[in-house]
């Protein structure tokens, strides 16, 4: 059964007719882990807001537990948790007052679903009588989650749950996700950290209200077309500038401690390293390492948006 | 690897003792000593709430101390804070320009705002935006462009006064990582030139990209080093897992 279905599902705002989302089908399977994986205006936002039923397409259609996301809005918004990406929770309200309304809104107890929250709420329970809005951030991003699945929704959205949050926090957020999958939540999740994506079952890849790629991030992987060097020099920015003259490059860009090298794949993996060592060294570059490596989820988006220079630059 | 400008000149830029910043019990930073050499890329990590903040505010001459010293570009945060502003920029992903001005009008307005003289401060807006490719661009709204150019144009905006130091507060949260790499060749430029850059980030590999890092914990500063070093120190393979060794030890609660 299909928790979550898009079809060519389309949002335009205002005078200048920006197409938010454009024409966007995927489905997520019940008891997945989705991630929506893109940078700020990609347009992920505006898709969970028109599948949690608060924003209305302008085109196409689609289903959350089956229901139509115009026509069936009142029994998607019985079923469905929303951790919203903007902090939404009442500010002048503690945090066992906030749960609670939460909780009676949806004609519950915090009783009876107290199983589902438990690992996370017993990390803010010593500041229950804390007001909502004096809270930290990584706290409210839990309370936040606390009152989204207070009601035992079947398919949680959480809307870049993990942005601006350090990477321990980061780390401990996945660790809560896993452990709600386990409990056969669907989760939809959003976030513009390509290394989260790796946490997913599936996830699609966006950019300019498109979809670029859905598949598992394993596949994502072993689907990239070029053959990828990590390469280290004494200076990275000379490193970088002579990669880009390098003649046979498709790509070349940092990454982290090494420069990331593509070029065309097939061909003697050794011999390509040893080329792409003496180019460098031929421009003057000292102590130039040269590795093959596999490409990651970042490398993935890179080539996926450079293939599209225009929205690239953007 | 370590591109370290800094390394044979050792030109102080920032120079922080025992800097301690109290609210009543709490010290939420905590006898800070560090220096920052002149040209450098200084990454400052920490978790959320491990006191960055806090620490920045204290150099950028908007909070007072309660106890240590510190000297920015050679002026004391205590005494000489106007001088210290005018001497450094600052950026954030949260704030950065506004978005109701146009691209044109908010180089101005900072420009403006740092006391530029009215015949350089066109020179350099025309020159700014021609290096950004924004001539099309230029009476537009700010808040039309998509984010990448926002942030490119708000750290140019933020050297324009030439700066000795610039802060810049998470400069590329959310964005994608093609324009994420863009805009750390403005970092590398500016720093290229002389100008010191202090960055907080929450993407490891650009911890990777700076010349020395420190990693606050608990209102401390648990580790500074060259990013090599560090690796080597606590012997693992990434940035990542240096900054999660660190800290998973902190012991404060966030509230």
């Amino acid at each position: 059964m299909q928790a979550i279905t898009l079809n060519g599902l389309t949002k335009v705002y205002g005078k200048e007719k920006t197409v938010a989302v454009n024409k966007v089908s995927f489905s997520v399977e019940q008891g997945e882990l989705f991630g929506l994986i893109g940078p700020d205006g990609a347009g992920k936002t505006s898709v969970f807001r028109m599948l949690t039923t608060v924003l209305l397409p302008d085109g196409g259609s689609a289903t959350v537990n089956g229901f139509d996301v115009v026509k069936d809005y009142k029994q998607i918004r019985n079923s469905v948790g929303y951790m919203p990406g903007k902090f939404s929770l009442y500010p002048d309200l503690s945090i066992e007052e906030n749960l609670n309304f939460f909780a009676t809104v949806f004609n519950t107890t915090v009783e009876e679903n107290y199983h589902l929250i438990r690992d996370i709420y017993v990390q803010i329970e010593p500041f229950k009588k804390r007001r909502a809005g004096k809270l930290s951030g990584g706290m409210k991003q839990k309370l936040a989650l606390c009152c989204a699945l207070i009601h035992k929704p079947t398919v949680l959205f959480l809307d870049e749950p993990t942005t601006g949050v350090d990477p321990v926090s980061r780390k401990e957020f996945w660790e809560m996700l896993k452990r709600l999958k386990a409990q056969n939540i669907t989760i939809i999740v959003s976030t513009p950290y390509m290394d989260e994506a790796a946490l997913c079952d599936r996830i699609a890849l966006m950019q300019d209200g498109k979809i670029l790629s859905i598949d598992t991030p394993a596949n994502i992987v072993s689907n990239y077309p070029d053959q990828l060097f990590a390469v280290k020099a004494d200076h990275m920015y000379a490193l970088l500038e002579s990669a880009a003259r390098y003649e046979k490059r498709i790509n070349s860009y940092a990454f982290g401690e090494y420069a990331h090298v593509a070029v065309p794949a097939g061909g003697d993996l050794e011999a390509g390293a040893a080329a792409l060592r003496s180019s460098l060294e031929n421009a003057g570059l000292k102590g130039v390492e040269v590795y093959p490596t596999m490409p990651t989820i970042e490398d993935c988006f890179i080539k996926l948006t450079v293939d599209r220079p225009a929205q690239a630059l953007n | 690897m370590n591109h370290d400008p800094a390394s044979n000149k050792k030109e102080i830029s920032i120079k922080a003792d025992q800097l301690t910043k109290r609210y009543g019990d709490f010290i939420a930073a905590n006898a800070l000593s560090f220096e920052v050499y002149k040209g450098e890329i200084f990454g400052f990590l920490g978790a959320n709430g491990a006191g960055k903040t806090t620490a920045m505010r204290m150099l950028c001459g908007l909070s007072t101390p309660s106890s240590g010293s510190a000297t920015i570009a050679g002026f004391d945060v205590y005494k000489q804070t106007e001088q210290i502003k005018k001497n450094i920029g600052y950026m954030s992903q949260k704030f950065s320009l506004y978005e109701d001005l146009t691209v044109l009008e908010n180089i101005r307005f900072y420009g403006g705002i740092y006391g530029l003289p009215r015949k350089e401060l066109k020179e350099k807006s025309t020159a700014l935006i021609d290096r950004l490719g924004l001539q099309g661009e230029a009476n537009k709204l700010v808040a039309s462009l998509p984010l990448g150019w926002k942030q490119k144009l708000a750290f140019s905006v933020a050297v324009l006064h030439q700066p000795q130091i610039v802060f810049l507060d998470e400069p590329t949260g959310g964005v994608d990582p093609v324009t994420r790499r863009q805009f750390w060749d403005l970092i590398y430029q500016a720093a290229d030139q002389g100008v010191t850059i202090f960055v907080t980030t929450h993407y490891m590999d650009e911890a990777e990209y700076c010349n020395r890092i420190s990693i606050m914990v608990d209102g401390r500063i648990a580790a500074l080093d060259t990013p090599h070093r560090l690796k080597e120190q606590f012997q693992v393979g990434s940035m990542d897992e240096v900054f999660y060794q660190l800290a998973r030890e902190a012991k404060r609660v966030e509230v």
